[in-house]
């Protein structure tokens, strides 16, 4: 589980985030959702260790991570497997190398173990035989999918994921919210997704939380979400017309 | 700060061996043809030119190679390569970790806890210095022998004289002083161009002012310190 205490941070003279409290339970995937600039990225940064939070403490299964030293601090970082927005595979090496790169480095295992666990968590996201592949030759969904490869390879404990499904299309989403569902089930994982796209909130919302002007303004899962008489998360789910009708 | 951070969190030491012959390939081997082409002609150009500036009964044509000898280990050598170098070298550096930064693979690497600007830039730095040294003396030698078949083919000095005046009161410390200046710029290059794209931010803009960044100020900064070695040890 990991735990957030009144996370504030400013930029300057704007602040972005006022005091942010939850819980996001394990084996569950939980949602950040909210409007473009609300601050869902930098409340993920704060999470992950990106930004210092200037008040408040991220609490990994009881470890805080806002004041841990710097030996706890790689410790939890490498429990954190994460799928970056632009899916952040790096260029110079090839499909294998990018998922096989947190064993190279955290862990003493033989090439033959690595590159079976490669193979392993290729097929988990639906993708073989591209080992070989690089970044520049893969369609966005299959970058997003090495990107989860590489984000669980090392049986990370803590999944996140920044706008997974920005960029693609309405199938290559679905495929990738349900494999995140997936994954999150079979790992037990503790997984937290930043989206604003609403077809996530109803197909894997188990967890929501509704950030509003870097306030939260609502939590609840799936089905609460639609019977909400909170005005700004109305106006957020219901914002396009196939919503409105729906509603 | 940023160059202390290098040496926090390091990883294996058998992660840095392999980068840090990429590296040399990438900054070293790669190099080797410009820095070629460069060397060639600055000797050919200065025996040429030298020879223009000499022409009298009372100077001796072996003057002509000893000067070349002493302007190539002393000056050209070290400082025009390593502008050349800044050029090439620094240019890709500020660009490839620029590059990273607002793709946010550093970022990636930071999730995983992985001390980025150590795993990026140490063995660059690494290579850099490794690397710059060995291509200084590949440029002396060929500058020599560029100035040597300019001379010749030109008839502005002969062979024999060409050599004679090559070896003619050879102060020997010119070559330390030369890889010292090799290390410094190697160090200089390495250095600001790493700092100048690792701290890159916004896109594809920014890149290049960081590129441009990392050549203009790497330049400079050679140009001082070129003058400081020479001040100190001269």
């Amino acid at each position: 589980m990991i735990e957030i205490k009144g996370i504030s941070k400013s930029f300057k003279d704007k602040k972005v985030l006022h005091g942010i409290s939850g819980k996001f339970v394990k084996g569950k995937t939980n949602l950040i959702i909210g409007a473009s600039g609300t601050g869902k990225s930098v409340l993920l940064k704060c999470l992950v260790g990106l930004l210092n939070p200037d008040k408040g403490s991220v609490l990994f299964d009881g470890r805080n991570f806002t004041n841990a030293n710097k030996n706890l601090t790689t410790e939890i970082r490498r429990e954190i497997g994460m799928l970056f927005q632009g899916s952040a595979l790096f260029d110079s090496k090839n499909v294998e190398e990018n998922i096989k790169f947190p064993l190279d480095l955290l862990t003493d295992t033989s090439q033959k173990e690595k590159i079976d666990k490669v193979n392993h968590c290729l097929s988990l996201v639906g993708l073989e035989k591209i080992n070989k592949k690089m970044p520049s030759e893969l369609s966005g969904g299959m970058k997003k999918r090495v990107g989860i490869a590489r984000a669980i390879v090392n049986d990370s404990n803590y999944l996140f994921c920044d706008e997974p499904n920005s960029g693609l299309d309405p199938l290559t989403a679905i495929k990738i919210d349900d494999l995140i569902l997936e994954l999150t089930q079979k790992l037990n994982t503790t997984t937290i997704v930043v989206t604003h796209d609403m077809n996530s909130v109803i197909e894997i919302g188990e967890y929501i939380m509704f950030l509003h002007n870097g306030r939260k303004l609502w939590e609840g899962d799936n089905k609460e979400i639609l019977k909400t008489k909170i005005k700004e998360l109305n106006d957020f789910i219901f914002s396009n017309k196939l919503m409105k009708k729906i509603r | 700060m940023f160059l202390i951070s290098l040496f926090e969190r390091r990883e294996k030491l058998k992660t840095y061996f392999s980068l840090t012959i990429n590296e040399c390939i990438k900054i070293g081997y790669d190099s080797l043809f410009i820095v070629s082409i460069v060397s060639i002609f600055m000797g050919a150009v200065t025996t040429i030119q030298t020879a223009y500036n000499l022409v009298g009964p009372l100077i001796p044509d072996y003057v002509i190679s000893l000067v070349v000898r002493d302007m190539t280990l002393l000056e050209l050598s070290p400082t025009i390569i390593a502008i050349v170098f800044a050029g090439k070298v620094g240019s890709n550096i500020a660009g490839e970790l620029g590059t990273m930064r607002i793709t946010e693979q550093i970022d990636a690497l930071e999730v995983m806890g992985v001390n980025s600007s150590s795993y990026l830039v140490l063995p660059k730095i690494i290579a850099a210095l490794l690397m710059f040294p060995i291509l200084v003396i590949i440029s002396a030698t060929l500058a020599i022998f560029g100035g040597y078949a300019a001379g010749v083919l030109t008839d502005v000095i002969t062979g024999q004289e060409y050599i004679y005046g090559i070896r003619y009161e050879f102060n020997p410390f010119n070559i330390p002083f030369a890889l010292v200046k090799a290390y410094v710029f190697a160090f200089i290059v390495a250095s600001i161009s790493s700092f100048q794209g690792y701290y890159t931010s916004g896109g594809a803009l920014e890149v290049g002012k960081s590129s441009t960044n990392a050549v203009t100020n790497s330049c400079i900064a050679i140009l001082i310190a070129d003058y400081i070695l020479a001040q100190i040890l001269l």
